[in-house]
């Protein structure tokens, strides 16, 4: 009889003893061979890397599991999206810019429309100027918290993808009902936007000033005093502010850097001189601040929402300037005059005066700004995006060197680029 | 930061008429022109003074933060093939050279954005100047600004523009292999050319009409 037969005989075995904890002893030296291997070891990371949002590739060098450099490598999304601008007329415009930054679309629209009104020179009515305002800090809403989801999911923590994604749901739902699009809604057109809000409109935003705190209560309890978020967060991805300002860095990042500026408030366009609002910056522009900066921006968002609902003006939603805004679907029917300026519109384009602009917003990643240069003719010569990913992107390499490998999803999701953005 | 500070900041005017005299005077006869235009201050100077001007607003207009740099190219679109001039669905680009704000002697211009994050003080200031048509050649901004470096790799690609002592000179957007310069006018946009832009030609035929119409 064998000793396993002994031990099984009876429908049961026991273990040998195992050692005792003294004898497991770890010693932590290197591998075998390893004591002469100083060279920096080279990584690459994406460009399919579902933790740099898009096609961003990082190639890093590492010393042990500290980065030593690093390299982002772009334009695997480039679309020459300034090109297409240039053969399209400024009636089509909008539909190619709104598909840039595609997690916040309405501030590229409102970018490239404001451009071309300056030009023309004509003034929105204010019922168009509080649209925007109202769909641009809506659209601000979505996009934070579309990157405090990922964010949190980039780091670990899948509950923050869950809360971020459930409420921006909620908005995205109603940017449906208003635009007929839930992104590259393509609402705002030159003169004003496609259509004026709906019927019962003012409901939605006051369900959405409701729901969205209680969420953002969650992500908040979730987020901001977890012991692992913190030990992820604080002091990662450093820079200070005269590097920050150097580098041409803008919006959250330059203003976790203790930079004082938001373009809302310093270069105010639209009606936004007319809306109460604090402008957050926080002074150690690392990872936690621009998350702190990220969550207190939804809040001071949700106030300005408050007050567009509450102030919201009457009247046109686009100019009544028919060499600009096309006729009503009914006056095609009985107005050759209209028929008429309806295709020459959407045909031909309208005309706008020689000249030269550069109008910015402020959009959830930075200084948002077209740079439109027309001869006076329906396409204009030169349109510029001033894309904020593109320039805030620049910032990763101070931030990521001297850091740990591992940090380097934190480190982007907290800059948050995005890639239709970086490389348009 | 308190209440109280950020009321103390509120905007004021932007002061171009300031802006434009110390950049005048800073610059000399380097300056060929300087106006306010649509909100923002557009100077035109020499090419070689490029980096002068660059430095006289760094350090004496406290203009420290770069927006951009971006280049443009005055030569009319080419007229896409096919569009006749009895066709009046096509959108009608002027054909000669025309040049914008502050004027221009060449093909290619190149345009800087220059701001300040002081609060207060939140005029932004254009620097423009000409580039030479067949070898567009400039100095280096990112000596003083270090962010100049992505926008001036951008102008290399889509403009073919060099950048004299740029640290790193390598393409950023295309591949290393990529020819030409698409931004270029005379650079073709090819899926425009193989299908014209559908919503110019979308008049359906008749019902009933015959092929040949």
């Amino acid at each position: 009889m064998s000793a396993l037969e002994h031990l099984t005989d009876e429908g049961r075995q026991k273990l040998p003893p195992r050692p005792t904890a003294q004898e497991i002893v770890v010693t932590g030296t290197n591998w075998p061979g390893s004591e002469f291997d100083d060279d920096p070891m080279i990584i690459n990371m994406g460009p399919q890397h579902p933790s740099t949002h898009g096609v961003l590739r990082l190639m890093c060098e590492l010393e042990g599991e500290t980065v030593t450099r690093v390299k982002p490598i772009i334009g695997y999304l480039h679309t020459g999206m300034e090109k297409t601008g240039e053969e399209l007329t400024f009636v089509q415009g909008a539909t190619n810019v709104t598909r840039m930054d595609y997690a916040s679309c309405l501030f590229n629209e409102v970018a490239f429309c404001s451009a071309a009104e300056a030009l023309l020179d004509i003034e929105l009515p204010p019922r168009a100027r509080w649209i925007r305002m109202l769909m641009m800090e809506l659209n601000r809403i979505s996009s934070h918290l579309l990157s405090l989801a990922t964010g949190g999911m980039d780091i670990g923590g899948l509950s923050a993808m869950i809360f971020g994604f459930r409420e921006r749901e909620y908005l995205l739902r109603f940017f449906e009902k208003v635009t007929g699009l839930r992104f590259n809604h393509n609402f705002f057109r030159v003169g004003g936007s496609a259509a004026d809000l709906p019927d019962g409109w003012q409901e939605d935003v006051d369900k959405l000033l409701t729901d969205i705190p209680k969420g953002m209560d969650d992500l908040d309890q979730l987020l901001t005093e977890n012991p692992i978020w913190l030990e992820r967060m604080v002091g990662v991805g450093m820079i200070d502010k005269e590097l920050a300002v150097n580098l041409g860095a803008s919006g959250l990042v330059l203003r976790s850097t203790g930079v004082d500026w938001d373009l809302r408030r310093d270069m105010p366009y639209l009606d936004y001189d007319q809306v109460e609002f604090d402008v957050i910056s926080a002074t150690n522009g690392d990872c936690y601040d621009r998350f702190r900066i990220r969550m207190a921006e939804i809040y001071e968002s949700l106030r300005i929402v408050k007050q567009c609902l509450e102030n919201m003006p009457d009247g046109d939603y686009r100019v009544q300037d028919r060499k600009v805004t096309p006729p009503p679907r009914a006056r095609i029917d009985e107005s050759m005059e209209a028929l008429i300026h309806h295709f020459k519109l959407f045909t031909e384009g309208f005309k706008i005066p020689a000249g030269q602009v550069y109008t910015a917003v402020e959009s959830p990643r930075g200084e948002l700004g077209c740079m439109m240069v027309s001869d006076g003719g329906s396409k204009p010569v030169r349109m510029h995006m001033r894309t904020p990913s593109f320039y805030n992107l620049q910032s990763l390499e101070p931030m990521m060197v001297g850091g740990m490998i591992a940090d380097a999803v934190a480190v982007i999701s907290g800059i948050d680029p995005v890639m239709g953005d970086v490389d348009r | 930061m308190s209440e109280e500070t950020i009321e103390e900041i509120a905007p004021v005017p932007a002061d171009h008429d300031q802006l434009i005299a110390e950049f005048s005077r800073a610059l000399g006869d380097d300056l060929l022109s300087i106006q306010s235009n649509q909100g923002d201050v557009v100077a035109r100077v020499r090419p070689e003074a490029w980096v002068k001007a660059a430095q006289v607003a760094r350090d004496e207009l406290d203009l420290e933060y770069l927006s951009f740099i971006s280049v443009v190219d005055w030569m009319p679109a080419p007229i896409p093939p096919g569009t006749s001039d009895s066709d009046t669905s096509t959108p009608t680009q002027p054909s000669e050279m025309t040049y914008g704000v502050g004027g221009g002697e060449t093909r290619f211009q190149i345009f800087a954005s220059l701001q300040t994050t002081m609060p207060g003080r939140p005029s932004s200031l254009i620097v423009k100047a000409d580039l030479d048509s067949e070898h567009p050649l400039i100095a280096t901004w990112s000596a003083l600004y270090p962010g100049a470096d992505w926008h001036e790799r951008e102008a290399m690609d889509m403009y073919g523009v060099t950048f004299a002592d740029h640290p790193n000179p390598r393409k950023i957007y295309l591949p290393a292999e990529f020819e030409g310069h698409p931004l270029r006018k005379d650079f073709p946009l090819l899926a425009r050319e193989v299908k014209p832009w559908p919503g110019l030609v979308d008049v359906e035929p008749m019902p009933g009409a015959g092929a040949d119409d």
